[in-house]
């Protein structure tokens, strides 16, 4: 009997609760910041694409929407994708690629508002994908920490990398 | 002339039926809104302001509703069933005081007439079951007669304090009685007890083990759809509005304002019906917060305990009134 008393009076204080309930098309709810939504592709801090077409996100997903295939670039050696397909309508947002991504180019927004009419639509090429700024890692730069040569940048020449070795001289 | 002869009180009949079922139909909206509130949320905020107009749009779906029959059913049953549930309750309200003069019919035996037309709604709700010719519906309605029986028992010997307190079965005598003290302080058991039967008779929340979802799927009503569906459901808002009143007349002193304030302050019908309304508040907060008993639960509390109990508040009442007199 008390327990029920002590249940209605607690009930009751509820009356003078915030809501927890977000009207939502006008009002947005909070979005943490690492929320699992969109997709994107992110940029060097030197502008160029940190993506080096690994295939290892293509590997980890899940249902199997990333698509892309490696080119290299001409002129400095950098690798990077020639096409990076991503099938939203198939994506479950899981973030195993972002995990799965070495060098910090594929990344989760928090924007969850991907809704189309239009199947093909859901379909998202490089150019919808890739963005301008670096998003989550604004000083991480793949190519300047990689042991790979390209151009204005020697073997030896990364960060927290030694010259290598010459092994036909005998000094220390 | 035709105008000599009317009584006058006729005229309340559009009026109340036309107010029972208006506030009804707002209930649906009320009832589910500050249920909202109770459990953080919101409720339904869109059709209209606050959302009021939402029943109306629930109102015209369920008009515009395929009225099914079930083949496999008894017809005439299952049409007559959620008539005789709404219409005995729609009957019960003719007995009902509104105000000092407000009444339609100013019985000797109201009090009688409500507890009969409140029972006769059970077989509207058995019948229900019956007609449906599907087991859920059937359990639904042995549940709520069973249910029905055990708390119409001391749902009628609560009042009886009520009843001896006053000296009369009518409303109005009820309601002249507590101009010096309202019944809730000396009848607070019997208060008590009417409340839980109130509740069981109306099949509200706490004790609607006739329709209970989580078992039953609808109970008794799980094949009605359309308008007969809506019909069952406007006869529980009514028989909630109807016990509202009914708490509010005998335990709280109807029309009369508080004592300590200037009577003045209110018309007696402002009063009326913001007890009304505080009452059906609480039974929102009783639906809220209070899990479903078992049905022994039930059972044996009616039995075992409520029954005892109002037996023994009769025993002190009379005891006292003998006493004092």
């Amino acid at each position: 009997m008390l327990s029920q008393i002590k249940t209605l009076w607690t009930v009751f204080v509820h009356l003078f609760k915030r809501n927890e309930t977000v009207q939502y098309p006008e009002e947005m709810p909070y979005q943490a910041p690492r929320y699992r939504g969109r997709i994107i592709l992110t940029r060097d801090p030197d502008g160029e694409e940190r993506c080096v077409a690994c295939n290892l996100c293509a590997v980890a997903c899940p249902v199997d929407c990333i698509a892309l295939q490696k080119t290299e670039k001409e002129e400095d050696g950098r690798w990077y994708p020639e096409f990076f397909r991503i099938n939203f309508s198939r994506c479950i947002m899981c973030g195993m690629c972002e995990e799965a991504c070495p060098t910090y180019a594929i990344q989760l927004t928090p924007d969850f508002e991907l809704c189309e009419f239009d199947r093909d639509n859901m379909v998202y090429e490089k150019e919808h994908l890739l963005i301008d700024g670096t998003g989550k890692y604004p000083d991480y730069s793949f190519w300047h920490v990689a042991g790979k040569t390209i151009t204005g940048k020697d073997k030896g020449e990364a960060q927290n990398e030694n010259k290598p070795e010459d092994v036909r001289s005998l000094l220390p | 002339m035709f105008f000599e002869n009317i009584n006058w009180s006729y005229v309340l009949i559009l009026p109340l039926i036309g107010g029972a079922l208006g506030g009804a139909l707002v209930l649906v909206w009320w009832e589910r809104r500050l249920l909202g509130f109770f459990q953080d949320r919101l409720g339904p905020n869109r059709v209209g302001w606050f959302g009021i107009l939402q029943s109306l749009a629930d109102a015209i779906k369920l008009i515009t509703k395929d009225d099914w029959v079930p083949p496999f059913g008894d017809r005439v049953l299952f049409i007559l069933a959620p008539i005789i549930v709404a219409g005995a309750m729609l009957m019960a309200y003719a007995v009902l005081p509104l105000g000092p003069g407000l009444i339609i019919a100013d019985s000797n035996i109201a009090i009688l007439w409500i507890l009969a037309m409140s029972s006769l709604a059970v077989y509207g709700v058995l019948l229900a079951g019956l007609a449906s010719n599907n087991k859920y519906s059937l359990l639904g309605g042995l549940r709520s007669v069973a249910q029905m029986v055990t708390y119409e028992v001391f749902m009628g010997l609560s009042l009886l304090g009520v009843v001896m307190l006053t000296g009369s079965f009518s409303l109005r005598d009820v309601v002249h009685a507590q101009e010096d003290m309202w019944f809730c302080i000396p009848q607070c058991v019997g208060l008590v007890i009417f409340l839980i039967a109130g509740l069981a008779e109306s099949h509200r929340l706490p004790f609607d083990l006739p329709e209970a979802e989580h078992e039953l799927t609808a109970g008794f009503h799980t094949e009605y759809s359309g308008m007969k569906f809506a019909l069952i459901m406007a006869a529980e808002y009514l028989s909630l509005i109807l016990i509202s009143a009914l708490i509010v007349v005998l335990f709280f002193g109807g029309w009369l304002g508080p004592k300590f304030l200037p009577s003045e302050l209110l018309s007696g019908i402002v009063w009326y019906g913001l007890k009304v309304v505080l009452v059906i508040n609480f039974f929102i907060l009783l639906r809220a917060a209070i899990p479903r008993p078992r049905y022994d639960q039930l059972m044996s509390l009616g039995w075992k305990i409520l029954l005892p109990l109002s037996l023994l508040n009769i025993l002190i009442t009379g005891a006292i009134l003998l006493g004092t007199q």
